[in-house]
C-alpha cells in the first residue's frame, strides 16, 4: 500500500513547500491508517484527533511562508504514554494514572511544539516502562505489526508498532534497558537511545533516573537525525541534561565510513544468540568492509554481569521514582481507606500491575538497611566495571556492533510466566545503558518474516558517527524499505 | 535455603507502602528469592577498590541562579487531586 509517510520527512517537506500536499493531507493519512489497522495493532493509548486536524487547518495556511520552512512543519508523530503531555491524558499504560491530566509540557514536548510537528496520540508501552513485550501494560496489548501473533517488542512497542504500520510517521519513545532498540528491532524501524544527557528527561515519567533517556523511532535514519536534532540539548529543568554541544546531525550522513574502525564483542555473538540473528550481523559487516571500514573482535569481560547490575539499580530507582504515586496529589485513590497508611497501600496494591510491584519489592529489598552494601552498592560497583570495558574498547575503535536481541520477535504470552526470561531479551542493549552511551537499532534482515536489528553503539555525545555508519549501511541494503503486509 | 523469608517478604512490602495478601506474599517469596539468587551472581567479582558510578555524566551540582519563577496555579495543582476542600488536598485524618 503507497503512503505518504513512505517519504522521509525531507521529502516531504519539499511536497509542502511545492504545495502538492498539505498539513491536513498528512494528518489524515495517520488517522485514516488507524481507521484501517489500529485494531489490529493496538498502538494507541489515547488519540487527539479534533485538536490535531484544527492544528493541521490552522498551519495549512501558513504554508508557502517563512512561518513554515521549519523541516519538521506539519509532520505528524506519536508520543510514548509516560512523556507528559499537557492537557492529553497521559497514563504511563498505568491503571494508576488512568484519568491523568498533566498541567505542563515535557520538554521533548515543548520542542515538539516549537518544531510544529503534530501530535496525533499517546502510544501504549509497558507500565512504567517495565517490560520488553508490552505485554505488561495496563491497558492493552500491542501487536507486532509484521506478525499479529508476536509482540512488538518493548516498553516502547506502541512508538515501534505505529511507525511500522503507517500509523504515524515517526514517534518517541524511551529507553532505559533497551526500551527504544529492543522494539524497534523487532517492528524493523530505526530507534536510537542517544547519550545519557543528551535530551531532556523533565516530564518523562520517571523509572531509573540514572539510565532514562528519550529517543527517536523512525523509518530511516535521515528521519532519525532530524528528530533527535529538534529534542537534544541542556535544560535549566533537567539538571542531569549536559551542557555538551550539539553538532548539526543531517551532516554526518555522509555515507563514507572508509578508515572506521568497528569492534565486535565476542560476548554479544555468543550462546542465547539465535543463528539467524548472528548470521544477520555477519551479513552486515561485510557490507561494511566492503564500504571501507575494518572489524576485529572484541571483548566486554564484564557483559555477563550487566543484567543483574542493571535490576539491582533500575528497581531500587524505580523503588524510590515510583514512591509518588500514592494516591494524594494526583491518579488512583482506593474508595474506603481506614486510615492514610491503608490510604497509600490499598491505592498502591490496587494501581500498580505486577510486574511494576515486582521490581518495587526487589528495589525496595536491595535499599532496605542490612542489604544496601551487599545488593545496591555492589551493582553500583560493577557498573563501574562494565563501562570502564566500553572506554577500553573505544580507545581503539569507532563502534561498536552487534545485534540489537538475540532473537526476532517471540509469540504473544510466551514469555509471560517466568520474569527472568523476558530479562533476558535485554542482555544485549542493557550494558550500553549502563555506560551510558548512545546506540541505535537499524533493519539488518529478516528471519522468517520477521525483522531483525543491527545495533551500532558509539563513544559519548557521539551520535553523528552512530548515525554515519547507520546511514551507511542502510543506503546500501534496502531492509529499511520493506513494509508488513498489514 | 530460601534467601528471603515470608516475614522479611512482608516487612519489604510495608516499607514499600503495598498492601499484601498471605497468598502473594508467598508468590513474591519466591519470585523475590530467584532474583536475589540471580543478582548474588555480582559476588563472582572483587570490586573492594572499584567506585560505585551512580551516574556516568562528570557532573555534580549543577546550581543555578537563585531567582524566584512562575510557580503553578492552585486550581492546576488541585485538577488532578482525587479529593480537595478549600484549596487543601484531602487525605483521612492523621492525629486521633
Amino acid at each position: 500500500m503507497v503512503s505518504l509517510f513512505d517519504h522521509k520527512v525531507s521529502e516531504l517537506h519539499q511536497l509542502l513547500h511545492k504545495k502538492e500536499i498539505t498539513v491536513t493531507d498528512l494528518v489524515s493519512e495517520s488517522y485514516k491508517r488507524i481507521g484501517v489497522v489500529e485494531d489490529k495493532v493496538q498502538a494507541f493509548l489515547t488519540l487527539d484527533e479534533e485538536r490535531a486536524r484544527e492544528a493541521a487547518k490552522k498551519m495549512d495556511d501558513k504554508i508557502g511562508t517563512d512561518e513554515a520552512k521549519g523541516l519538521l512543519f506539519g509532520m505528524p508523530i506519536g508520543v510514548k504514554d509516560n512523556i507528559v503531555t499537557k492537557g492529553i491524558r497521559t497514563t504511563s499504560a498505568s491503571k494508576i494514572l488512568e484519568n491523568f491530566d498533566p498541567i505542563y509540557d515535557a520538554t521533548v514536548a515543548s520542542k515538539l511544539h516549537n518544531a510544529e510537528t503534530i501530535a496525533i496520540g499517546k502510544l501504549n508501552m509497558d507500565e512504567f516502562a517495565m517490560g520488553s513485550s508490552t505485554e505488561n501494560s495496563g491497558f492493552q496489548v500491542t501487536r507486532n505489526p509484521w506478525n499479529l501473533e508476536r509482540v512488538p517488542g518493548g516498553s516502547s512497542g506502541g512508538s515501534a508498532a505505529s511507525v511500522a504500520a503507517g500509523e504515524v510517521l515517526f514517534s518517541l519513545g524511551s529507553d532505559t534497558g533497551g526500551s527504544i532498540r529492543q522494539p524497534a528491532s523487532y517492528c524493523g524501524v530505526v530507534g536510537l537511545k542517544p547519550t545519557y544527557g543528551r535530551v531532556s528527561r523533565f516530564g518523562l515519567i520517571a523509572f531509573a533516573s540514572s539510565l532514562d533517556q528519550i529517543g527517536p523511532i523512525t523509518r530511516t535514519v535521515e528521519d532519525n537525525a532530524y528528530l533527535l536534532q529538534a529534542i537534544s540539548g541542556v535544560d535549566s529543568m533537567d539538571s542531569t541534561s549536559a551542557n555538551v554541544e550539539v553538532p548539526s546531525y543531517a551532516e554526518s550522513l555522509t555515507g563514507d565510513v572508509k578508515g572506521l574502525k568497528i569492534a565486535v564483542p565476542k560476548e554479544y555473538l555468543a550462546e542465547g544468540v539465535e543463528e539467524s540473528v548472528r548470521q544477520s550481523v555477519m551479513d552486515a559487516l561485510k557490507v561494511l568492509e566492503k564500504l571501507g571500514a575494518s572489524w576485529e573482535e572484541v571483548s566486554l569481560p564484564h557483559s555477563k554481569y550487566a543484567l543483574a547490575t542493571y535490576y539491582l539499580l533500575s528497581s531500587s530507582e524505580a523503588s524510590a521514582n515510583l514512591a509518588r504515586f500514592d494516591g494524594v496529589r494526583y491518579g488512583y485513590r482506593t474508595p474506603q481507606p481506614e486510615n492514610l497508611i491503608d490510604l497509600y497501600k490499598q491505592t498502591r496494591a490496587e494501581g500498580f500491575g505486577d510486574e511494576v510491584k515486582r521490581r518495587i519489592m526487589l528495589g525496595t529489598f536491595a535499599l532496605s538497611s542490612g542489604y544496601y552494601d551487599a545488593y545496591y552498592k555492589k551493582a553500583q560497583k560493577v557498573r563501574t566495571l562494565i563501562k570502564q570495558d566500553f572506554e577500553n574498547v573505544f580507545e581503539k575503535y569507532d563502534v561498536i556492533i552487534g545485534p540489537t536481541a538475540p532473537t526476532p520477535a517471540f509469540k504473544v504470552g510466551e514469555n509471560t510466566s517466568d520474569p527472568m526470561t523476558m530479562y533476558a531479551n535485554d542482555i544485549l542493549t542493557i550494558p550500553v545503558n549502563l555506560a551510558g552511551v548512545p546506540g541505535i537499532s537499524v533493519p539488518c534482515g529478516f528471519s522468517n518474516g520477521l525483522p531483525l536489528g543491527l545495533q551500532i553503539i558509539g563513544k559519548h555525545f557521539d551520535e553523528s558517527t552512530v548515525y554515519r555508519v547507520a546511514h551507511a549501511f542502510e543506503q546500501a541494503t534496502d531492509y529499511h524499505k520493506q513494509k508488513p503486509g498489514l | 535455603m530460601s534467601r528471603i523469608s515470608t516475614d522479611q517478604v512482608k516487612h519489604v512490602a510495608h516499607l514499600a507502602r503495598l498492601a499484601m495478601t498471605e497468598e502473594e506474599a508467598a508468590a513474591y517469596k519466591e519470585q523475590l528469592d530467584k532474583m536475589i539468587s540471580f543478582a548474588e551472581l555480582l559476588n563472582e567479582l572483587d570490586t573492594d577498590n572499584v567506585e560505585p558510578t551512580s551516574h556516568v555524566l562528570d557532573m555534580k551540582n549543577v546550581m543555578r541562579e537563585d531567582k524566584a519563577e512562575k510557580g503553578l496555579l492552585q486550581e492546576e495543582v488541585l485538577k488532578n487531586a482525587p479529593e480537595h476542600q478549600y484549596g487543601y488536598i484531602k487525605v483521612p485524618s492523621i492525629i486521633e
